[in-house]
């Protein structure tokens, strides 16, 4: 998986690069564990491509948000980190992804094995048409884990609902709340003791008390797991994480062919409010939508 | 005198709410009547339509039942056929041969039919050509005459490359290749309702394709199966011609096996043997035989129905 995109034509794009001054933020806060180290990543549906050379290193312990608008890529770009895009038959990764060093998508990579390691919760919260206990169960039974139980149980202290659930394991997922189901998937996907966590628009279907249910629960996933989410909603990615990156949409000359970019990644803070790149700064203050 | 009667303005003021009133009332009240009549027209002929259906329906089974009903008793079930003694004939050999048949033809078209359909649903990459070719012809072969079905029984069941001569596994096997397209599609429609949600789910867990489709897929996706199976073989139970072909003698006095090479009969070929005699008693002994078909018949798609209202999973 060498990246040989088309050079020649990003003109504009190529100038765009990560800001990275540790200097300036004190401590080299990209010194840490890297989880993810994207290098000029583009993927394509077909021909077409969806996010063209983004480079960023994800780092271990944190929360990264993708911010942007709706097409600009970071769906895809999320589901490049654990192979979901495989799924899809037309859709190709050019450039790296290294996991650990390791590249995600080498010969020899499994992709149950990258998905083991690396759980995904939905936008739409998507239960199994099962009781809450076998949703849970369910992971850790394929994966061949031991003590199911007491897996379903730690899973569901810590996605915050052993307490409303623990009466009614056996009652079917569909009979609770969006909110409830969405934290369903977030234990499930824990119960399987994966490194990271990608989150799609994890809270877009859910109402707001619901949402500050789960993103409290993501300060706290955060000391045992890393996470990336993908947000529509800026105050959302102020609040829970470490560090944001922003994709714009770009338009070629034509403006027929569209694809996501990334236009800044850096500490949360920075980006919210000193953003070194005046599209940032449009979109965070909202003068563009 | 101005106390007594309304001055000119208020009784202007109210001329004119009331003229205002009747031309409100008349442009939501005055509908075109051609434009009613339009409508009601229609209406009629949709119900004229659904009459028909039903009337026709009603009718073959009124007829079959009034003109049964003298030969209604348990010899249909118990008694054999007879050509000499009409009162005391009955279908017995055709009931059990129709019943082995619809064994045979579940258990050869349930997991070929599934199987088939979770290759084209979960493995075949529709882009590619040979797929769609298999998808097409599935799809064209549901529509086969069901004669077609018999002389291919015969010339490769019955005879040719399997060789197994006039035997009962012959028609189960003869009517579960009429069926299986049936099958396939039902069954692919049942998977296809899977939410893909479901598998993403699922396969983000680390689960394999084959365990997501084990243990989430399938699962999900069995009422919808069974459904279409039991509707698949309610037609099968109909089927006349191809068996008439593979070998199903219309008279046999004793109970069919699956192997045994002394001839089978079903339930339809019977009753068309019967249906064809000159005699009364014969006729009379056929509307009854298309009542114990239909009740059978009636039966399974009753428990169709219900196992999908009991199972079915809104999504």
């Amino acid at each position: 998986m060498h990246s040989d995109g088309p050079n020649d034509e990003r003109g504009l794009s190529q100038q765009i690069a990560v800001t990275r001054e540790p200097e300036q933020a004190g401590e080299d806060i990209w010194a840490k564990d890297k989880v993810f180290e994207v290098n000029d990543v583009t993927v394509s549906y077909g021909k077409k491509p969806a996010v063209r050379d983004v480079t960023m290193d994800i780092v271990r312990n944190e929360v990264t948000a993708l911010i942007g608008p709706s097409g600009c890529g970071k769906s895809t770009l999320l589901r490049c980190l654990n192979r979901m895009n495989d799924l899809i038959p037309s859709a190709s990764v050019e450039g790296e992804i290294l996991y650990h060093g390791q590249d995600l998508y080498g010969h020899k990579v499994d992709p149950v094995q990258v998905r083991k390691m690396i759980g995904m919760v939905f936008q739409k919260p998507n239960p199994f048409p099962k009781s809450v206990y076998d949703n849970i169960a369910f992971g850790p039974k394929v994966l061949g884990m031991k003590d199911i139980d007491e897996r379903v149980e730690k899973a569901l202290h810590g996605a915050a609902l052993w307490d409303e659930v623990k009466d009614r394991l056996d009652d079917n997922a569909y009979g609770m709340s969006g909110g409830q189901q969405q934290r369903l998937c977030i234990a499930r996907t824990m119960a399987v003791e994966p490194e990271v966590i990608l989150m799609d628009e994890p809270c877009s279907a859910l109402d707001p008390i619901s949402t500050g249910k789960i993103e409290d629960l993501m300060a706290e996933l955060k000391e045992q797991f890393s996470i990336v989410i993908v947000t529509h909603n800026m105050q959302q990615a102020a609040r829970v994480s470490d560090k944001t990156a922003f994709l714009i949409v770009e338009l070629d000359a034509t403006d027929e062919n569209r694809w996501g970019q990334l236009v800044e990644y850096d500490e949360t803070g920075k980006i919210f409010t000193n953003p070194q790149d005046s599209r940032t700064e449009d979109y965070v203050t909202g003068k563009v939508g | 005198m101005a106390s007594q009667s309304p001055t000119p303005g208020t009784e202007r003021a109210r001329l004119a709410t009331a003229g205002a009133r009747a031309v409100t009332l008349d442009s939501l009240s005055n509908q075109p009547k051609s434009d009613v009549w339009k409508g009601n027209i229609f209406l009629a002929l949709l119900l004229l339509a659904v009459t028909l259906a039903l009337a026709g329906l009603a009718a073959i089974i009124i007829q079959a039942a009034v003109e049964g009903a003298p030969a209604f008793s348990t010899k249909l079930l118990t008694n054999g056929p007879s050509t000499v003694n009409p009162e005391e004939a009955g279908f017995r050999p055709a009931l059990v041969g129709t019943l082995y048949l619809i064994l045979g033809v579940i258990l050869l078209v349930v997991p070929l039919g599934v199987s088939a359909a979770v290759y084209l649903e979960e493995y075949a990459d529709g882009t590619k050509w040979w797929n769609r070719t298999i998808e097409l012809n599935v799809q064209n072969l549901a529509g086969v005459p069901s004669i077609i079905y018999g002389i291919l029984g015969l010339a490769f069941i019955v005879r040719g490359p399997l060789d197994l001569g006039f035997i009962l596994a012959a028609g189960s096997l003869t009517l579960a290749l009429l069926v299986l397209p049936t099958v396939i599609l039902a069954s692919r429609e049942a998977i296809r309702a899977v939410p893909p949600s479901i598998r993403e789910g699922s396969l983000a867990l680390g689960a394999t394709q084959w365990q997501t489709i084990r243990r989430q897929v399938l699962p999900a996706a069995i009422p919808g199966v069974v459904t279409g199976v039991i509707l698949a073989i309610s037609r099968a139970i109909g089927e006349t011609a191809p068996l008439l072909l593979v070998g199903a003698a219309t008279f046999v006095t004793f109970n069919p096996t699956f192997l045994g090479d002394n001839g089978y009969t079903a339930l339809p070929v019977l009753i068309f043997n019967y249906a064809s005699r000159p005699q009364d008693e014969f006729r009379i002994l056929a509307a009854a035989g298309v009542i114990v078909m239909l009740i059978v018949l009636l039966a399974m798609n009753a428990f169709a129905v219900w196992l999908r209202n009991r199972y079915e999973q809104q999504w």
